[in-house]
């Protein structure tokens, strides 16, 4: 869930990405984006060859030149301030990291930020807003589908592309194509159950 | 990881032109599911990267002429969700829609699965030197044999490797006689998928015929009635979302109540994806019944050699294959 912390964040980093325009530059993100967390070193990133690339971010340009290993996810929390996907393995293993490319669902953490060049990326933050709740969000709260709720930003943007792609008619179906998404909570039931509420409320894309 | 550069390349012959211009530490990469992954373990280091996953066309799947057709750059998801694949080839589809996640499927493709690496632990976590292994590092030992072993082969190990080979659709591609189609600076050729894996015998670190520079540009299926009465079934640790313990991909071609031809292949207990030639032969001409398909089970692991944790891999890939056998034959769900 995108909390009040978060949506700050994104606060800062949108008008930030206005202000610049379509050109994000590093020195310009890294500081406001380690401010809002409250964190007080960043770490310097090591020097590599980089890529320059373009995209939409959440209905917004955005460009800037990152180190060709850079992850999307990475890309996202250290460079836009987008701390929504979260880090929970970092190899394709637990879904914390999902957002959508192109409306499609993927793990950030094992795409190349270079692969975005031209592509729409979707993350938790572009979904609603809080007094715009998206209905699956919505559905997260009615059913408690969450403890800790570090899972939930990426069960949610996988929740909404389960639904899309048609397959969350059954709890089995959901089920087996909510599995890529790891919740060490066990908030399994209610995560199904709010699948279910919200999915007539969303339209298959 | 080390300092990386990076190319899009938007045809095959570009990509080719970019591997041989980028030299030495050159790798093609698709979805990045796999090497991505070992980049980030020090396991892999390339120095340039040549992005072939969005190649023009390479994505096609083509269900209409005498064969099937994969496009290396088809995602898994999509092959997963072809309607003439799901209906008239269920063991294809089901390869692909039990492996990985749903996001993962949305990243990978059909061509980079082929050539995924294993997934043993002491290959994958051993970069830091802890472990010494003859895949990642030629002539260092195995830590696999007489290490932690639950997961390793029981088919087709030697004395220097017994690492699963990990890809499921890989398996049902060999159960279905495919051919991969390849390109390189030399021109084109295609190479039945028995010859693409390699055992590991003295040289693990050899897995797959194919040179570097080369690029796997499609996928063939001859078309076969077989397809119709096909099943992939994967056991694992958990229900979704894992690698396999034990799989099987089987196709039968029947003439009425009797087999004509099978089509069967093993998973996640051998070094290669594994074809049961002795299984297929005790099938033929026979009628499926529960006796029938576990001594074909038993017949596919007579070969087997357990280590000291995995011996319930024999016991279980012949029952996984009985089961599918079953499946396919419509004796059961
Ligand atoms: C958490 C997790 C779970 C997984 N579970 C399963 C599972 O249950 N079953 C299963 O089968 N797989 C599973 N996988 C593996 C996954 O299916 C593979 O990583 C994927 O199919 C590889 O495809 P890719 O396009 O991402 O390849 P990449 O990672 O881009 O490439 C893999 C290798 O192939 C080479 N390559 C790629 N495409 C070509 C080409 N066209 N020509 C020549 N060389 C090429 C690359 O250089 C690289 O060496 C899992 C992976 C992860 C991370
Ligand atoms: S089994 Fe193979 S991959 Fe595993 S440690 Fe031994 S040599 Fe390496
Ligand atoms: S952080 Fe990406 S899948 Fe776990
Ligand atoms: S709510 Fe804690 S990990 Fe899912």
């Amino acid at each position: 869930m995108s909390d009040a912390h978060d949506s700050k964040i994104f606060e800062v980093t949108r008008r930030q990405v206005l202000e610049v325009g379509t050109i994000v530059s590093m020195s310009g993100m890294l500081p406001a984006a380690a401010q809002a967390q409250g964190s007080v070193s960043q770490p310097t990133p090591e020097n590599g060859a980089t890529v320059r690339v373009s995209f939409q971010i959440n209905g917004q340009p955005g460009a800037m030149e990152i180190d060709a290993r850079a992850s999307l996810l990475d890309m996202l929390r250290e460079r836009l301030g987008l701390a929504g996907a979260k880090k929970g393995c970092d190899h394709g293993q637990c879904g914390a990291c999902t957002v959508h490319i192109d409306g499609r669902r993927v793990a950030s953490c094992l795409t190349l930020a270079a692969k975005v060049d031209g592509r729409t990326v979707t993350t938790i933050e572009g979904i609603g807003s809080a007094d715009a709740l998206h209905p699956m969000q919505q559905a997260f709260i009615d059913h408690d589908a969450l403890q800790c709720g570090y899972c939930t930003p990426g069960q949610i943007m996988a929740a909404i592309a389960c639904v899309k792609e048609g397959h969350a008619s059954t709890p089995e179906d959901i089920r087996e194509y909510m599995s890529g998404n790891i919740c060490r909570c066990g908030a399994y039931v209610g995560i199904v159950a709010a699948i279910q509420q919200a999915a007539p409320q969303i339209e298959r894309g | 990881m080390r300092s990386l550069s990076y190319v899009r390349a938007g045809n095959v012959r570009e990509a080719i032109e970019a591997f041989a211009a980028a030299g030495e530490g050159a790798r093609y990469i698709a979805g990045g599911t796999t090497l991505y992954d070992l980049m980030k373990l020090g396991v892999e280091r390339p120095a340039h990267l040549i992005d072939i996953a969005s190649l023009e066309g390479a994505d096609r799947i083509d269900t209409r002429g005498d064969v099937l057709f994969f496009g290396a750059g088809a995602l898994m998801a999509d092959v997963a969700e072809d309607d003439v694949i799901r209906r008239d080839y269920p063991v294809l589809a089901e390869s692909l829609s039990k492996a990985a996640s749903q996001q993962l499927r949305n990243m990978a493709t059909v061509g980079g699965n082929l050539l995924q690496r294993t997934r043993c632990p002491y290959f994958r976590n051993g970069a830091i030197g802890a472990y010494p292994c003859n895949k990642r590092e030629p002539g260092s030992g195995c830590a696999g044999i007489g290490g932690v072993d639950r997961g390793q082969a029981v088919l087709g190990a030697s004395d220097a490797c017994n690492a699963v080979s990990p890809g499921d659709w890989p398996v049902a591609l060999t159960a279905m006689d495919a051919t991969i189609e390849i390109s390189g600076p030399a021109g084109t050729r295609s190479v039945p998928i028995s010859d693409f894996y390699r055992l590991p015998g003295n040289t693990p670190h050899l897995e797959f015929a194919i040179e570097a520079g080369e690029i796997v540009t499609g996928i063939s299926v001859p078309k076969t009635a077989a397809g119709r009465n096909s099943t992939y079934l994967k056991v694992r640790d958990r229900e979704s979302y894992a690698f396999a313990l034990a799989s099987a991909a089987v196709a039968l071609r029947m003439d009425g109540n009797h087999v004509r031809q099978a089509h069967i292949a093993l998973g996640g207990v051998a070094t290669r994806p594994w074809r049961a030639r002795e299984a297929e032969a005790l099938l033929n001409a026979q009628t499926i019944d529960r006796e029938i398909a576990l001594a074909a089970g038993r017949a596919a692991f007579a070969d087997a050699r357990a280590g000291e944790h995995n011996a319930f891999k024999i016991e279980l890939g012949a029952r996984t294959l009985a089961d599918a056998i079953m499946i396919a034959g419509g004796k059961i769900q």
